[in-house]
């Protein structure tokens, strides 16, 4: 028996392929705790007092960014962001040596946004710091894949045996990637659904099944999780355009109707209102959207404290 | 000066010979045997008994920095790695700067060779300016400057039409061309092998179609002008069914082989190591058979390297900022007896000798890469069974971008000599 | 705090067992009741695991003697620890449970062993954070000194001198499976 302290050894949580069920888990009750402190008169624990973390967002974000920052906040951390236009690198500066600055200036975490796969990893072989990946170009985003199986298990109670549909553009998705990776561990069964160029057969190979019919998937699926469509970023030649898009694959009211009452309707944000989801539904009584943000607030405070209080030893 | 090579198995694929015997140097050439019996001049004999003598090896493909890059290689530094590899002869690609696009650059290359290489460096020059891939170099000029090919190596040309005015050029002055096979439409950003691993980490694809696409078109020009074109760095096994098929009907077409494509496959990728990006990507297993078969049958007839220094700083960056390549002239030779003789035993040691010999001799029209009679003497003595590890802190090279550090190989070169001279010895 | 090592068995010396705890947690009870006029407004809080074990216990005494029932909660210190990167092992931390508001309650905190005093600093912080009790004891079933902190225990099962590198063992049967029993253990050679 030792439920007293924690079997957690990583000084950095880089994606969530490399961890084991029994981490995730960790994570998740870890999160429990946390989530707490947000119904609290005193929203802010000292766990992290005296330690520097520094949001290094080389990729703008605001969502996560924020997420990061209050989480820090509330566990008492010391916080500075560094955006990618405000930072060295737009000099030419390595991000070798933007690390190492921000190392010498004693920073205990750093969470990095970055649009290279591998920049978190390049970064935490180098330096002492903890590193938190906060999305790495198509590669991961942990911290999201985690806060979407604690919300999935805190609205269903479980994830194992559960069916979970991804939908969209999972081909340049860190999001889904990190969502394939973190479910099919805890048991899920994922499907991916979307227009055969963003859903390449490839996909198979991780264990999940790849569909081009959402109508075929929606009665079967417990979960669905529209994930955002880039339009603004998209090469034309992946879709014929938002029009098509929303007739094959749009979540809308009418398909809605096809789902199962209890199906919970994810996105990690921001939304296209009326592309990838109606809008009434993302406000809907499946819709637990605004859930995913509070609990990625738990899910980061309890990484940073996992992370943190392993770096910083 | 004369020096006697005793007792080795002497392969000269050139000649059709491989029989242990002595091999006699006289003043920088190959000569008659019975030349032991002067009395007049000093004799330095080299016992070689259980070495293989071969003809002084020739790798096609390297990238020496100068002028230019000099901090990733210089051509003193290249040519030491030649040497230490066991490489007598290296042609280097035009992506310099300035380019080999001008008889000038064509001129400082030969005369900076002259000056500091330990071994032969021959230069090819551009096929378009700048490597623009839209007005051609003066491909005349070029090769009366003395190139020995002309390339637009690390760039391909994508417009059909500016390629096939090239290939009728350089039939008309006597030049091959080589091309590095990349369609960039394709291929887009693409960093790894398009595949389970750059869909498990997200890195954008390359995929094998993107090479086979423009293979597929060289081998169409190439019947089309009537010319020799070279695929450089083979790494899909589409284009080495479609080189099969062409090279039966006896279209003027050929590939290389790099030994890194068949090395290691995307698998190595997976920790985002910078020093297993390059271009063309590695590939898959089903890949590596390919390339297995088409050099056991003859389709791929060219080993070369790719030789591609890069500083460490340049790749100690994210994967997809790093710069494509790899060294590899001083592994290339252990992984190529390891993989393909030893371990695989998909071909002879002849055989092997061939393709990094009288092939590409063959191929850009030089002398060399045979130890015929009064020829000059280029020559390798290698044991193709010394075990060793690779160490990439050792290298000649001016960088240490390779995957191999550390590789446990079986065979090298140990003596280096060139017209006569050893230049380099274990 | 105790925590479990191989140990010779034969360097222990029992402080209670399951009888003597059992007395020393009754007298706890009583002490309890006389100084807390107001039943209802308590709320026994215990520190994770023994602690809350230990609240629970004091309870079940306090509604056996005088038929009331008595709040009980948990109280996280984990995240209010002031040594976190400092310890061998990060502690894990448990969601809190509290009769909330906390306004008007007298909250116990019980703890199995005080020693330096600064879990029960943090304890007092993570109350704070949920509220303002209005009024906070300590109970505690062993207290071995050497006090870090200005903390004293307003009600406490035994005094037990200890030299700073002695360790205090205590096992309770719901927690530990197995039988209930506190021991001072002599410092090990190797440490």
């Amino acid at each position: 028996m030792n439920s007293g302290t924690v079997h957690w050894t990583r000084k950095d949580l880089l994606g969530l392929r490399e961890l084991s069920v029994e981490e995730i888990n960790l994570v998740l009750e870890t999160a429990d705790a946390f989530k707490q402190v947000g119904t609290r008169e005193v929203k802010k624990v000292p766990a992290l007092q005296g330690k520097t973390l520094i949001n290094l967002f080389i990729e703008p974000s605001t969502r996560t960014r924020t997420s990061f920052e209050l989480a820090a906040k509330r566990l008492s951390a010391d916080i500075v962001n560094i955006s990618a236009a405000a930072s060295s690198l737009t000099k030419g500066e390595t991000l070798k040596d933007t690390a190492r600055v921000l190392e010498a200036n004693h920073a205990d975490i750093i969470v990095l946004r970055h649009s290279s796969a591998g920049a978190p990893q390049f970064l935490a072989s180098r330096i002492a710091s903890s590193v938190i990946n906060a999305g790495d170009g198509a590669h991961e985003h942990p911290t999201q894949g985690l806060l979407d199986l604690y919300t999935i298990r805190e609205k269903k109670g479980t994830v194992a045996g559960l069916h979970v549909a991804i939908i969209g553009d999972i081909l340049f998705s860190r999001v889904a990637r990190s969502n394939i990776f973190a479910l099919l561990k805890m048991g899920a069964r994922v499907t991916l659904v979307g227009p055969s160029t963003l859903v390449p057969r490839e996909f198979e190979q991780l264990g999940v099944a790849v569909s081009h019919n959402l109508e075929e998937v929606l009665p079967t699926v417990d979960v669905v999780n529209l994930l955002r469509i880039q339009h603004e970023r998209q090469r034309k030649e992946y879709f014929p355009g938002l029009g098509e898009y929303i007739r094959l694959f749009g979540l809308t009211k009418a398909r809605a109707r096809l789902l199962r009452p209890d199906c919970l309707i994810m996105h990690p944000g921001p939304i296209n209102r009326g592309v990838e989801l109606d809008s009434e539904l993302a406000d809907g009584a499946q819709s637990v959207i605004l859930d995913q943000v509070t609990n990625g607030l738990a899910v980061r405070m309890a990484v940073l404290y996992l992370c943190g209080g392993i770096a910083t030893r | 000066m004369r020096t006697f090579i005793r007792n080795g198995r002497i392969i000269d694929p050139a000649n059709g010979r491989d029989e242990v015997g002595d091999l006699l140097i006289v003043d920088g050439r190959i000569g008659e045997k019975s030349a032991i019996n002067d009395q007049q001049s000093e004799i330095e004999e080299i016992d070689a008994a259980g070495l293989i003598v071969s003809p002084g090896l020739i790798d096609m493909h390297v990238h020496f920095r100068e002028p230019g890059f000099g901090w990733k290689e210089t051509i003193e530094s290249g040519a030491r790695a030649a040497a230490a590899g066991g490489f007598t002869t290296v042609v280097c690609m035009p992506n310099t700067s300035p380019v080999a696009d001008s008889p000038s650059t064509i001129a400082w290359i030969k005369d900076r060779a002259a000056e500091v290489a330990a071994v032969h460096v021959l230069p090819t020059g551009a096929i378009s300016k700048n490597l623009g891939g839209e007005e051609l170099a003066p491909i005349g000029s070029l090769a009366q400057a003395g190139v020995v090919a002309i390339t637009d190596d690390g760039r391909c040309i994508q417009n059909n039409e500016l390629m096939r005015r090239a290939v009728e050029y350089a039939r008309m002055v006597g030049v091959p061309v080589l091309d590095h096979c990349q369609d960039y439409d394709l291929v887009g950003h693409g960093v790894v092998h398009e595949g389970y691993w750059s869909t498990l980490l997200g890195l954008p694809g390359w995929p094998a179609a993107g090479e086979e696409a423009i293979v597929a078109r060289n081998i169409l020009l190439a019947e089309l002008c009537d010319h020799r074109i070279h695929c450089q760095h083979i790494s899909a096994a589409g284009s080495v069914r479609l080189l099969r098929e062409a090279r039966a009907r006896g279209v003027k077409i050929s590939g290389e082989v790099c030994p890194h494509h068949i090395a290691l496959t995307d698998e190595a990728i997976q920790n985002f190591d910078t020093d297993c990006k390059m271009n063309p990507p590695l590939r898959t297993q089903r890949d590596i058979d390919a390339l297995l078969e088409g050099i056991a049958d003859g389709t791929l007839e060219i080993l070369a390297s790719d030789h591609a220094p890069h500083a460490k700083f340049e790749k100690e960056v994210e994967f997809d900022a790093a710069p494509f390549g790899i060294v590899g002239l001083e592994t290339e030779l252990g992984l190529f007896l390891d993989l393909l003789v030893h371990r695989h035993r998909r071909i002879a040691l002849p055989r092997l000798i061939e393709m990094l010999t009288v092939n590409p001799a063959k191929l850009l029209g030089l002398k060399c890469g045979t130890l015929s009679l009064g020829a000059v003497a280029d020559v390798t003595l290698i044991d193709p069974d010394l075990e060793w590890t690779v160490d990439a802190g050792a290298f000649q090279s001016a960088s240490r971008n390779t995957p191999f550090h550390g590789w446990k190989l079986r065979g090298r070169a140990i003596r280096t000599i060139v017209a006569g001279k050893t230049v380099w010895q274990l | 705090m105790s925590k479990t090592r191989p140990t010779n068995e034969s360097d222990a010396v029992r402080i209670f067992d399951a009888e003597t705890m059992q007395r020393a947690l009754r007298r706890i009870a009583h002490e309890i009741i006389e100084r807390n006029r107001d039943l209802s407004a308590l709320v026994l809080v215990g520190i994770p695991a023994r602690g809350v074990e230990l609240a629970r216990r004091i309870a079940t005494d306090i509604e056996a003697i005088e038929k009331v029932n008595v709040a009980t909660g948990v109280i996280d210190v984990s995240m209010h620890r002031d040594d976190i990167g400092t310890r061998a092992a990060l502690p894990v931390v448990k969601v809190s449970q509290l009769p909330l508001p906390l306004d008007r309650r007298t909250v116990v905190i019980v703890d199995d062993v005080l020693f330096t005093g600064r879990t029960c600093r943090a304890a007092m912080d993570a109350i704070s954070s949920f509220g303002r009790p209005a009024c906070i004891q300590l109970a505690a079933l062993v207290d071995r000194g050497h006090r870090e902190l200005p903390i004293r225990p307003d009600f406490v099962g035994k005094n037990l001198p200890t030299a700073r590198a002695e360790r205090v063992r205590v096992r309770l049967e719901n927690i530990d499976h197995e039988p209930d029993g506190v021991w001072l253990l002599k410092p090990e050679k190797n440490e």
